[in-house]
């Protein structure tokens, strides 16, 4: 199956084990990516909302990208999927809006007619590529590990222009995963809920509070490691994992993967391929629970 | 058609019926608030029927102890708001069917308010923010007009969707910033003072926009969309703070950590089309911050430790010349 791919900037930047463990997913599950390397930054919500012509422009921009490539847009971060969900679901409400954009983008040569599906690697993978697929590339089972699913926001809220009214399903895609990857899914409250990430640089302890404390719910229901499809989400629940800690005075000590890197580990990748032993706490023990060594 | 309701019971004198099951305490950051008894009841009722008219069913008929506050039953006074199965809703606007899961639907009031009885919680902290924004036109000092304010249908359209909020604090109890940060208004707050602030009648607009950019304010909203979702009529006060951030920042309110982060994501997309990670934290933080920066310094330790640190070189991406013309053309104050 051909997709557009965007891959948004986190994953190459201060995630590239996402980019690269994505990547290396994809051949597995047949999928043929086609990068859009030209596309430019969603603007993450910010752009949008200091200037939502701006942002609708941008976005526009990469969804007539995607368009003229056949139509599906692949995306592996819950941002970047909210985002362009949204200017998606606004031009199809408002066609001014996108009447508008293309007045902006036809000078740059192209022009969006609205066709675009946007849908991340969790939607293509239970939508598109089907269960039973996911099944025949399973090489190693992850039994005996205990994972806490974390979607972030943009995945699920809002629901209107996510097509989370139609599709509920969407919304327990991860838990579903996790046990088909033969994993044990530890529920917990915190599982939909804000990583802290958009107030990291405006009201840093209380940003590394809200993460922390679910962090921390999902380590005293027994997880392992906690997996998420959304690179900004693992900054703050990784990279900031040791100072959250601090923040609610409680050890945490709990390895995030990646959505592809869970993929990854049970499709037969060793973790270093996966860059599992890139990450600021370390994997070391889940990875054990699976007789792996980092 | 039968419904199996369990009504999260709190008795702030502690007792409570054999059957009433105690409940696991609330995570982080409700941990305080007291972990409710589950108790369950069975109600025979039409199958479009919504929570409340359970609750209403259990009280009449089954155990009058049960507390619920309720009035309206059309989703207009706003007083039935509470959490089912976890999340802010209006009883009576609930579906029982739609909110049958695991062949059971469980009620009971937030932990993010405080509890009065059973599912009765306490509005205190949702009115003492509500004040915070001055919620009503202030006048020009002159004398009144003569005749009446004529304001244009055009201006009024801006300020529908605020005024059908109708106070039922289904934002407040499960926003994500007021969990963890006690001092921040809010979003039916922050949403009412858009009304006022964007009202061309009112006289203060400038001095308010002042007051919401302050610690507490429009930029302590985490923006997780948890107030879009759950607000049953449709305000989306999350869209309205980010009116008076645009409002604030036109108005000259830029010495905050959330303009300069937008200045600094605006400027890397237009040069780049890429957002540049190394700079935008100590850019947002503000370089004369020292505190500030300081804060960041051991996890952008860890970060490099563990080989996450974003390429020194930051690459611009190919055909960035279509970026840059789009922000020519339509970036506004980012240009």
């Amino acid at each position: 199956m051909k997709v557009a791919f965007h891959p948004g900037c986190v994953s190459k930047g201060a995630c590239p084990e996402l980019y690269i463990s994505a990547t290396k997913i994809a051949g597995t599950l047949g999928l043929e990516l086609q990068e859009l390397t030209e596309a430019p930054c969603t603007g993450a919500g910010v752009l949008s909302e200091q200037n939502p012509e701006l942002g609708d422009s941008l976005n526009a921009l990469t969804l007539a990208m995607a368009e003229s490539m056949g139509g599906t847009l692949m995306t592996i971060c819950s941002t970047c999927q909210g985002v362009l969900s949204s200017v998606n679901h606004t031009f199809e409400k408002k066609p001014e809006r996108l009447e508008k954009a293309n007045q902006t983008i036809q000078d740059q040569g192209y022009t969006y007619k609205g066709g675009t599906t946007v849908k991340h690697l969790l939607w293509l993978l239970f939508e598109d590529i089907g269960v039973e697929k996911l099944k025949s590339v399973i090489k190693r089972p992850l039994t005996g590990l205990k994972i806490a699913p974390f979607y972030g926001c943009y995945i699920l809220r809002p629901s209107d222009s996510l097509g989370l009214k139609e599709r509920p399903e969407r919304k327990t895609y991860l838990e579903q995963l996790i046990e088909l990857l033969g994993a044990e899914r530890v529920d917990y409250t915190g599982s939909g809920k804000c990583c802290g990430f958009p107030m990291l640089t405006f009201n840093r302890d209380k940003s590394l509070a809200m993460g922390g404390n679910h962090i921390l719910e999902a380590k005293e229901k027994g997880a392992d490691a906690m997996v998420t499809p959304c690179p900004l989400c693992h900054l703050n629940l990784d990279g900031q994992q040791p100072d959250a800690a601090l923040a609610i005075s409680r050890p945490l000590e709990t390895p995030i993967f990646h959505l592809p890197q869970l993929l990854g580990l049970a499709f037969g990748f060793s973790p270093e391929e996966l860059r599992l032993d890139h990450h600021v706490v370390s994997t070391k023990k889940a990875l054990e629970k699976v007789e792996l060594k980092v | 058609m039968k419904f199996t309701i369990e009504v999260g019971r709190y008795n702030p004198e502690g007792t409570y019926a054999d059957n009433a099951v105690q409940g696991e305490p609330y995570p982080a950051p409700w941990s305080s608030s007291p972990p409710r008894r589950y108790q369950t009841y069975e109600v025979d009722l039409p199958e479009h029927a919504v929570v409340l008219d359970a609750l209403i069913a259990i009280r009449e008929y089954q155990d009058e102890s049960v507390a619920v506050r309720c009035a309206c039953r059309s989703a207009i006074c706003g007083s039935c708001a509470m959490w089912v199965n976890g999340h802010a809703n209006l009883a009576c606007k609930s579906k029982l069917q739609e909110f049958t899961k695991d062949g059971k639907t469980r009620v009971e009031s937030p932990p993010s308010m405080p509890v009065i009885r059973d599912l009765v919680w306490d509005m205190k902290p949702f009115w003492d923010n509500h004040r915070r924004v001055t919620p009503w036109l202030e006048n020009k000092p002159l004398p009144p007009p003569m005749q009446e304010y004529v304001v244009s249908n055009e201006s009024m359209e801006e300020l529908i969707q605020e005024v059908t909020c109708i106070s039922c604090g289904c934002c407040l109890m499960d926003c994500e910033s007021f969990a963890v940060n006690p001092d921040f208004m809010g979003p039916h707050a922050l949403a009412k003072a858009y009304r006022y602030a964007a009202d061309p009648r009112d006289a203060e607009t400038h001095e308010r926009l002042g007051e919401y950019s302050q610690h507490g304010g429009i930029w302590d909203c985490t923006h997780c969309f948890e107030c879009v979702q759950q607000c049953p009529k449709g305000v989306e006060p999350l869209e309205q703070i980010l009116k008076l951030r645009r409002m604030a920042v036109d108005a000259g309110y830029t010495r905050n950590a959330g303009t300069r982060h937008a200045d600094a994501f605006a400027n890397s997309v237009k040069h780049s089309g890429r957002l540049n990670e190394l700079t935008l934290l100590p850019k947002s933080v503000g370089f004369f911050n020292i505190l500030g920066q300081l804060q960041t310094l051991p996890s952008a330790f860890n970060m490099i430790r563990a080989g996450k640190l974003p390429p020194i070189i930051h690459k611009t991406i190919p055909g960035v010349k279509r970026i840059k013309a789009i922000f020519d053309r339509v970036g506004g104050r980012f240009k």
